[in-house]
């Protein structure tokens, strides 16, 4: 019984793991073999082995502005999402059930809605003829349009608008880890509203506000659909080069180099950021 | 615990507006007369949504999407509740390496997913095929499946299992009567939010679809890259309505706040 019973798990997870191995790991090996391919417009591609498009990718200006924009905006995404997000979880957290629950459907219920659609949105929002720019307009605050469609601020509002539910949920999480009794307790020794956030219960929801901006740091870099249509072939971030090599130039090999390096680059983010924040973390209560 | 303050509230009237308002403007925008997108809209009008019915590409789209998405939540869920209870009964060497492998769809850039997934279908000349699409996308939707179904069995008493064993149950009578009608709420739960990942899915799907397997998303992308007419808005609108409907099944059978907050993941 113990010798049977010792193997179940294993076969239990098998049928999972083989999926995985098939699907995910061979894929993503075949992939970085890919990047040492060469691609040639009369040879089509074929194996080097060798750096080269590693090499073209980061010795390029070009690809150095793209991948400076797309970190700039997933890092400007990531702080405003926290501004604004952070407040709002706490605002949810003192909010009466009731009404907390048809909040959490405006907030929350969006993230099941296709982000094509979403970013649909954003693009009648934000055109030189849209929305934003013919309201400020007519009230006469502005000549001419401001210039939002194909800008990286275009695409930061946007992409604030899919990821930030993420960061609610995140700091929201944390705020109920929290014991409630510390914010009545300054609140009976005299202190104000503005210290009692401040002080007792940021630091409180400080591992959500980390942890949230992780994930929105990573799924903003990676982002795809929304810089595609707000950004065009006119502002070009990592995601949407790699699309155009794929899929218009054919040259599969820079476009898996470029996809790898994106790759460690988010891995590395994600594990110093862990380093770090543990390390704080100890400092703090170690 | 106090009230929140007229400040709190207007910022909390504000988030709303900003989180809704792009999605509201779609649904006004939908409904113009005219042949181009224009807000407020000169009058209302249902041409645009008569106009979906011309566009048999859309409708096939549609379906498409709704077959690949019951196809790959299936696939998911049958797969991912027996690693489920693996990982969530047992203690085995290599546990929290296959938890990191099931769950890394996450953290691997949807991107580079999408281009591997190309990779490896073109090289077997599956590029394309429907049943691709569905192994590819039970790979990115079984997290969410497996996060809620873990959920469940972690939360699970065992007194009840041990008493069928007992009584003379075999393992897989004793799964079937009592171990799944207990974990069936998140397993449910996952298949709705595993459907609807596949569902709405464009970034990996747009590498690996062929003219006669074109999702909705990658159909309606395609069409706003080329040109933006008030149809994009009324297909955004059907959208919608169709999330939204689901959104108050789930909420019924699951809570959508529970499978949102236990299943947090990329959109």
């Amino acid at each position: 019984m113990a010798r049977r019973g010792a193997a179940v798990p294993y076969y239990l997870s098998l049928p999972a793991l083989a999926l995985f191995f098939a699907l995910l790991i061979v894929p993503l090996g075949m992939t970085f073999l890919l990047s040492f391919y060469r691609f040639g417009f009369y040879t089509g591609i074929e194996p080097a082995f060798d750096l080269a498009n590693y090499i073209d990718v980061l010795t390029d200006g070009y690809f150095h502005e793209i991948f400076g924009r797309t970190f700039a905006i997933a890092l400007v995404t990531t702080a405003i999402a926290a501004l604004i997000g952070t407040p709002e979880a706490y605002i949810l957290y003192r909010m009466k059930a009731r009404w907390r629950s048809l909040v959490l459907l405006a907030i929350l219920g969006p993230l099941l809605i296709s982000v094509v659609v979403r970013t649909l949105g954003w693009a009648i929002l934000l055109g030189n003829r849209g929305v934003i720019n013919d309201v400020l307009m007519r009230l006469g605050l502005i000549e001419a349009p401001i210039k939002m469609m194909y800008t990286s601020g275009g695409i930061v509002i946007a992409l604030v608008h899919v990821f930030v539910p993420f960061m609610v949920i995140a700091v929201w999480a944390a705020l109920h880890r929290q014991d409630p009794a510390t914010e009545r307790a300054a609140a009976s020794l005299g202190a104000s509203q503005l210290t009692i956030f401040f002080r007792i219960v940021l630091p409180q929801a400080m591992p959500g506000v980390l942890s949230g901006s992780l994930i929105v740091f990573s799924l903003a870099a990676s982002a795809f659909a929304t810089p595609a249509i707000l950004g065009g072939r006119r502002v070009k971030v990592v995601s949407t080069t790699v699309y155009d090599e794929f899929l218009n130039t054919l040259n599969w090999p820079l476009g898996a180099a470029i996809a790898m390096l994106l790759l460690v680059a988010v891995m590395a983010i994600i594990v110093s950021y862990n380093r770090f924040v543990e390390r704080r973390y100890a400092q703090v209560f170690g | 615990m106090s009230r929140n303050g007229p400040l709190a509230l207007i910022f909390n009237a504000l988030f709303i507006l900003f989180m809704t308002g792009p999605l509201l403007v779609v649904i006004a925008v939908s409904f113009t007369p005219e042949g181009f997108l224009e807000f407020p809209p000169s009058g209302i009008s249902l041409r645009w949504f008569r106009a979906i019915l011309d566009n048999p590409d859309f409708i096939a789209a549609f379906w498409m999407s709704l077959y690949l998405g019951v196809a790959s939540a299936t696939l998911s869920s049958v797969i991912a509740v027996p690693a489920a209870l693996a990982i969530g009964r047992y203690r085995f060497a290599g546990r929290d390496g296959l938890v990191g492998l099931f769950m890394s769809p996450l953290t691997v850039p949807t991107i580079v997913l999408g281009i591997a997934f190309l990779r490896f279908l073109s090289q077997f000349g599956m590029n394309g095929t429907f049943i691709g699409l569905v192994l590819c996308h039970a790979i990115i939707i079984t997290p969410y499946v497996l996060r809620l179904v873990l959920a469940s069995v972690t939360g699970l008493d065992r007194a009840t299992e041990r008493a069928a064993v007992s009584l003379g149950a075999s393992a897989f009578t004793t799964f079937r009567r009592v171990t799944l009608p207990m974990i069936a709420p998140g397993v449910a739960g996952g298949w709705v939010l595993a459907f609807i990942t596949s569902f709405d899915e464009l970034t990996v799907t747009v590498f690996i679809v062929n003219p006669s397997t074109t999702t909705l998303p990658v159909r309606l992308f395609a069409h706003i890259t080329q040109t933006t007419d008030p149809l994009v808005a009324s297909i955004s609108t059907v959208i919608i309505l169709f999330t939204v409907a689901l959104m108050f099944v789930i909420e019924r059978l699951y809570g959508l706040d529970r499978l949102l907050i236990g299943g947090e993941g990329r959109s």
